[in-house]
């Protein structure tokens, strides 16, 4: 693939407690791409991403070895600051996590904390996120109520147009549409290959077909373990590792 | 066992349940009942309206308006005092420590240790205390001492809903680029802003009925107190010194002053409930 690596993920070991999760992972991850981390429950994809902006911080007992360079910045050098590292990386969570505020103080949340004060601006960083996410005619008339009463899939669309108010550059999906129905996956997934125009996109996904639907590129976990990795194409058309193979088939799950 | 034998122990215990519930509910009625109906014959404007008069601390005549506002004051100064102290606590060991340090299990186990402390124990802290630091009864000495009393209180029924909060709604917030402090306080707080407020209620109910913190420290007086530095009359006192006297009409009027207090606390705990109610109908998960 001739695309820029954006992130760069070095001899990278987490562990919590004695149980080793992540392995000793390396690869470089390409811009403005979808990368699909897939692989078996328990493997370490939702850990392998929380490490990316660095969610795992001060957790009970874990260590994390290696280096993750963003930009070619490491960004657990000790000197960085970790909340301009996680503003650069949106995340979308399994389930949606709105925040305890009206529709439009989702967005505007991001945009306040980082010093954005006057409502005209405001407002139209709100109607601008919300048109984007295809929720500006759903919601527009009713922008101050609690966010916790859209549906389940207008929550998630809501928590995307959060996160890409404050213009972040990477966006981390952690298996983002497993609590939603049908129709709501289909319209965050298509947002999502959408997205890759202007954003380096990583998506968890414990489901295969998704991950053929939207990925550029796959990196397979097992057991901790980077097994495979490359331009989604070519894994899927040939896999090189037997377990890759196992799992394509739907022999380990 | 056979069947019989069986049904024989059901039933058995049904009917002890079924009493002690009775005469659970039944005490709270009887207790009301009691002195709605002792206190009625005293019971008139002129006790929530006037102060006392007619012989000092224990007139005949007048009202315990001294005591309403000398009570209210205090319990709403000690509910404020304890609430700066509590919210940074909880919000402390849940958010900036992780929940299970030694910190934050060390803190649980200090404010349960504190819940358990008998408030005459706090009152006679809060006297010595003020007699270091050359305080006199005064509304600020009974607020500081019954702060005491509240804190542990209203700081775990704060960390019980604080500690709800899910993880993941942290991890949004921070996903944005807030520090904890903006997540505390615009997430968090917000969040867990029906239960702090039922907390804050509970801490405050249980301020304004306590007598032993505030015997020593608040003192009492037949005036409504203006000043932080005043001496201030409380309810429970009012009912202690009144039913303290060899007098009918006195004794009555210590009656209608709990009947008084016990509406305060009830309108209270009724708000309380309200509020959680209404948090669960509009609950944000």
């Amino acid at each position: 693939m001739d695309a820029r690596t954006h992130i760069s993920i070095q001899n990278l070991s987490v562990s919590y407690g004695r149980q080793r999760v992540l392995k000793d992972v390396s690869v470089d991850l390409p811009d403005r791409k979808v990368t699909a981390i897939i692989g078996p429950s328990g493997c370490g994809k939702t850990t392998l991403l929380r490490t990316l902006n660095r969610l795992l911080d001060g957790m009970d007992g874990v260590k994390i070895e290696g280096q993750v360079l963003v930009d070619g910045e490491n960004i657990y050098d000790p000197k960085i600051e970790v909340t301009r590292i996680r503003q650069k990386m949106g995340l979308l969570s399994q389930k949606p996590q709105v925040l305890p505020m009206s529709i439009f103080d989702n967005i505007a949340y991001g945009p306040r904390i980082h010093g954005v004060r006057e409502k005209a601006k405001l407002r139209q960083i709100v109607e601008q996120q919300l048109a984007a996410a295809g929720l500006w005619d759903e919601v527009k008339n009713r922008l101050h109520e609690p966010a916790s009463r859209l549906s389940v899939g207008q929550q998630q669309r809501l928590c995307l147009a959060r996160g890409l108010a404050v213009k972040p550059e990477i966006i981390l999906g952690d298996e983002p549409t497993s609590a939603l129905d049908p129709q709501s996956s289909r319209i965050v997934e298509q947002r999502l290959i959408e997205l890759k125009a202007d954003y380096t996109v990583i998506v968890v996904t414990h489901i295969l077909r998704q991950a053929r639907r939207i990925a550029d590129y796959i990196a397979f976990l097992y057991l901790g373990e980077l097994v495979e990795h490359g331009p989604a194409a070519e894994i899927f058309a040939n896999p090189r590792d037997p377990r890759m193979k196992a799992y394509l088939t739907g022999e380990i799950s | 066992m056979g069947f019989r034998q069986r049904k024989a122990e059901e039933m058995v215990f049904k009917v002890l349940m079924i009493g002690s519930t009775v005469i659970v509910t039944g005490s709270l009625l009887l207790i009301i009942g009691t002195v709605v109906v002792k206190g009625f014959p005293a019971m008139n404007l002129a006790m929530i309206t006037q102060t006392p008069k007619g012989g000092y601390y224990l007139g005949k005549e007048g009202g315990i308006l001294n005591a309403i506002v000398g009570s209210l004051e205090l319990a709403g100064g000690a509910t404020l005092l304890a609430l700066l102290f509590s919210l940074p606590i909880v919000l402390y060991i849940n958010l900036y420590k992780r929940r299970k340090s030694r910190l934050a299990v060390f803190t649980r186990f200090a404010l349960d240790v504190l819940w358990g402390i008998p408030s005459i124990v706090y009152g006679a802290f809060g006297f010595i205390l003020m007699m270091r630091i050359g305080l006199r009864t005064s509304l600020l000495a009974g607020i500081i001492a019954v702060a005491l009393l509240e804190l542990p209180i209203m700081a775990r029924a704060m960390d019980e809903v604080v500690r709800l909060v899910p993880h993941s709604l942290q991890d949004a917030s921070a996903s944005l680029g807030a520090t904890k402090l903006e997540t505390a306080l615009h997430v968090v707080t917000r969040q867990c802003l029906p239960g702090i407020i039922t907390a804050i209620l509970i801490a405050f109910g249980r301020g304004i009925g306590d007598a032993a913190s505030v015997l020593y420290t608040a003192g009492f007086s037949d005036r409504i107190p203006g000043a932080l530095l005043q001496p201030a009359a409380t309810l429970p006192l009012a009912i202690f010194f009144q039913l303290g006297t060899p007098y009918p009409e006195v004794q009555e009027r210590a009656y209608a002053s709990a009947a008084i207090l016990t509406l305060i606390i009830l309108v209270i705990s009724l708000l309380s409930r309200w509020y959680g109610r209404k948090f669960q109908k509009n609950s944000i998960l």
